[in-house]
């Protein structure tokens, strides 16, 4: 059955990078969640959650977020997370990190001149954080290669 | 449909492409254009506009159109590479309030320069820009692989199963 895996990123570019890394998960549990409620449309036949989304510019909204990832979090049990970002991905790795749970900031391919602020606060976060630009990579942000 | 579409994407409002476009739109009545406009408080007068679209809608108006028009992020910019269209982009500036940070500028210097991918200064410059490509029938962007390299999904795969 393989490992039980939440793949989860706020909607536009980041859903779309996330849609681009499904083979890593393939044959996996994988579930999906995102802020779109359309993006199910995409995702084929794994359990799909939305969540309300909270950016640095609306950090108000941040105890709105958290609660809709709890549950998800409650839902899926994930042994793993990956993300694209941006903050929600963020909140969900920091939740699930007290219960042992792995996860992988895959900062956006937006971010090429310097790491997201979101991917900086990663480093602290998650278990492992990659930016897609090799000029970016340095101490603990490696670069694996990128979504294009 | 033909003609052109253009997006602010889903996130944050941009008036200045909304209105940028829709003055090219009032110039260019032959070409038929819709603009998504998202949160902004322009509403298009010459272009038609809708406010949001589900993900596959947008996906099959960028398949449709002959040139797309949109900011420089990066969904716009995988949605046109993937169905092959040309793209021309304003990028959002921090300084106008158009997004938090200038990262949009740093995504055009680094992956604007793609062949197939276009790069507007200005609202003036996008407007020239526009009928340039629409009237040359614009070359589209080199296809890619529907997912990202495998030697980098691998890598990941590892992550997960260690």
């Amino acid at each position: 059955m393989g490992k039980r895996v939440l793949a989860i990123a706020s909607g536009g570019g980041h859903f779309i990078q996330l849609m681009r890394l499904s083979p890593a998960w393939e044959g996996h549990a994988v579930s999906i969640a995102t802020v779109d409620p359309s993006s199910r449309a995409l995702v084929g036949n794994a359990p799909f959650f939305t969540f309300r989304d909270v950016s640095r510019a609306d950090w108000w909204r941040i105890p709105l977020a958290a609660f809709d990832i709890a549950r998800i979090l409650l839902s899926v049990r994930p042994q793993v997370i990956i993300t694209t970002g941006a903050l929600p991905g963020l909140i969900a790795c920091a939740l699930a990190r007290p219960f042992g749970v792995k996860s992988l900031w895959v900062d956006s391919i937006a971010n090429s001149d310097v790491l997201s602020g979101s991917g900086e606060q990663a480093a602290r976060v998650c278990s492992q954080v990659i930016t897609q630009w090799p000029h970016l990579a340095k101490e603990k942000i490696d670069h694996w290669g990128s979504v294009l | 449909m033909s003609g052109v579409f253009v997006s602010v994407g889903s996130m944050m409002p941009f008036d200045r492409l909304v209105r940028a476009m829709d003055e090219w739109a009032a110039a260019n009545p032959g070409i038929p254009v819709e603009i998504q406009i998202g949160k902004g408080t322009h509403e298009a007068r010459h272009a038609r506009w809708v406010r949001t679209l589900a993900l596959p809608e947008y996906q099959a108006r960028v398949a449709a159109c002959d040139l797309f028009v949109a900011h420089c992020g990066m969904g716009s910019i995988i949605s046109a590479i993937e169905a092959g269209k040309p793209i021309l982009m304003l990028p959002r500036l921090q300084a106008k309030g158009e997004h938090n940070t200038d990262h949009q500028l740093a995504t055009a210097k680094h992956v604007g320069v793609r062949p197939g991918l276009h790069v507007a200064a200005d609202e003036a410059d996008l407007k020239a820009r526009a009928s340039a490509l629409i009237g040359a029938s614009a070359p589209p962007p080199a296809p890619i692989s529907r997912f990202a390299d495998p030697a980098f999904t691998n890598r990941i795969r590892a992550f997960i199963e260690a």
